[in-house]
């Protein structure tokens, strides 16, 4: 126990400067989506971890907790944005044995987007019965 | 060990948020693993899937209201959040003034021309990308930026232009006559007034009558001039989203409010029945006559149209004989387009994006080192 808790002393970068990072300070729109998004926070293993997403807030921080929190497998999940003015979200999960924090994030994902798929289907379903209805 | 089944009136009584006349209650959501010793609570795709309703009651092209039940409030805030801050958008971004001797200061007048909704065709608002911004006008200044800067081309960048002269009406004015619209000819500047200049591929993305890029409503006053003042001006638009500068947002509004519930607990009779009504807005509540000569009664009728102004608790006779609350996973949305895309294709964007955040971050998880 104690040789774990050593390792999550982390040394801590000074801060840059000034000019030098204007590009990720600047928000979302100089963040590319498309490019490494997570990051694991130090001091997890395979059953209790924080994610870092860059470029994410409540939008996805709490969709995703609500989708995981609905996995029997996790013990605990939780999101924050430890400060308003970094574009950045964590989300912690610990998860009872015989599953992975990865495995439960990545379900995660599959139960929004077919949540997502769901949604679009009855919603065009609805909304072309509703104008056929109202058409005569 | 077979799941503990729940009978429909704790069912019921679970999804319930209390609406007292200071205090709500139950407002957290409980359908989690765990919660209720013995039940069933993971996510199935196939039971959402089953249970998962969309009712439309209005579906104007500029404004959509839509019941969504049942969803967690997590899911129906991400929908709502993305429509008002992540659907990108054409606003005019970049303004450039030749002249402008009118009272209204270029930078005002800049800020204004932003805020106009535009529309075009769909098809050529979706053709378009977004135009990649220097990263800062410093960086830009010192060459720095100029490497991420994109061009402006006809898929990321719409001209538009503004020329307008004010003159004196010809001929001799009557005596005493203070109408500018008989004295002035140009003295308003309007949104019509903005003229497309189109480029490249734009000829057939934004076809001429219907498919040009326009102001949604023409009759916007821009600015007042006098005889001798002009704007001219030139004004660049681009793709953006809400979270960058609201112009950008494709919604008026875009809200949610939970289905309101009016339990009756205890008879509410005669005269009491009516003023119980006169509580609600017209049509919450209704009056049913009782048998052949009894007295009226109050029946809920329709609580949809309820705004739970709960002014039926201020009245002591009422208190223990009405219980108000609202569905915790019953979500009735309005969206209210600007006018760049209608409202229902609003809605089916904001899921797309939703999905399309997931994939991207399915993707990003692969690659994270464990």
């Amino acid at each position: 126990m104690p040789s774990v808790l050593a390792n999550e002393d982390q040394a801590m970068d000074d801060a840059p400067q000034s000019g030098e990072n204007l590009a990720e300070s600047g928000g979302d729109s100089f963040i590319d989506l498309n490019d490494q998004r997570i990051r694991v926070l130090p001091g997890a293993n395979d059953t209790a971890a924080s994610f870092e997403f860059e470029a994410e807030d409540h939008t996805l921080g709490n969709a995703l907790r609500y989708m995981i929190m609905k996995n029997p497998q996790v013990e605990l999940c939780g999101y924050s944005i430890p400060h308003p003015s970094e574009a950045k979200m964590n989300i912690r999960i610990q998860t009872y044995e015989g599953t992975t924090v990865y495995d439960v994030l990545e379900k995660g994902f599959d139960d929004l987007m077919g949540l997502c798929d769901v949604v679009t289907e009855k919603f065009t379903g609805a909304r072309d019965d509703f104008n056929a209805r109202q058409k005569p | 060990m077979a799941p503990v089944s729940v009978s429909p009136e704790e069912a019921r009584r679970r999804k319930i948020v209390g609406v007292n006349a200071e205090t709500v209650t139950h407002v957290s959501s409980t359908d989690f693993p765990g919660h209720y010793p013995g039940e069933d609570h993971a996510w199935s795709l196939e039971k959402f899937a089953k249970d998962f309703t969309v009712q439309f009651h209005q579906n104007s092209p500029y404004e959509s209201t839509f019941s969504l039940f049942p969803l967690d409030a997590s899911i129906a805030n991400a929908f709502r959040r993305i429509l008002i801050a992540e659907i990108p958008t054409l606003a005019i971004e970049y303004v450039f003034i030749h002249n402008n001797t009118s009272i209204i200061q270029d930078e005002v007048l800049a800020a204004r021309l932003g805020l106009v909704p535009l529309t075009g065709r769909l098809e050529g608002l979706n053709w378009m990308q977004f135009y990649k911004r220097p990263v800062s006008d410093e960086h830009d200044a010192s060459g720095g930026g100029e490497t991420e800067r994109d061009t402006a081309a006809d898929n990321n960048t719409v001209v538009l232009k503004l020329q307008k002269e004010c003159s004196w009406a010809p001929g001799q004015p009557k005596e005493g006559e203070t109408d500018p619209n008989v004295l002035y000819i140009n003295s308003n500047v309007y949104a019509k007034d903005i003229e497309f200049i189109p480029t490249g591929r734009q000829f057939k993305e934004f076809p001429s009558p219907d498919g040009l890029i326009r102001p949604v409503n023409p009759d916007i006053l821009l600015a007042k001039m006098r005889p001798g003042q002009t704007i001219d001006l030139e004004m660049h638009c681009v793709k953006g989203i809400g979270a960058d500068h609201a112009k950008f947002s494709p919604v008026a509004t875009a809200s949610y409010r939970l289905l309101p519930t009016i339990d009756i607990l205890k008879p509410i009779v005669g005269q009491e029945a009516r003023k119980f009504a006169r509580c609600f807005p017209k049509g919450v509540i209704g009056l049913e006559q009782e048998g052949e000569e009894g007295e009226v009664r109050a029946v809920v009728r329709d609580t949809m149209r309820d705004t739970v102004s709960r002014e039926c608790l201020r009245h002591e006779e009422f208190k223990d004989k009405v219980k108000l609350g609202r569905v915790r996973d019953h979500f009735i949305f309005g969206v209210e387009s600007t006018g760049q895309f209608e409202s229902d294709l609003l809605f089916l964007e904001s899921v797309k994006i939703l999905k399309m955040k997931c994939v991207r971050l399915k993707r990003s998880l692969a690659n994270v080192t464990r």
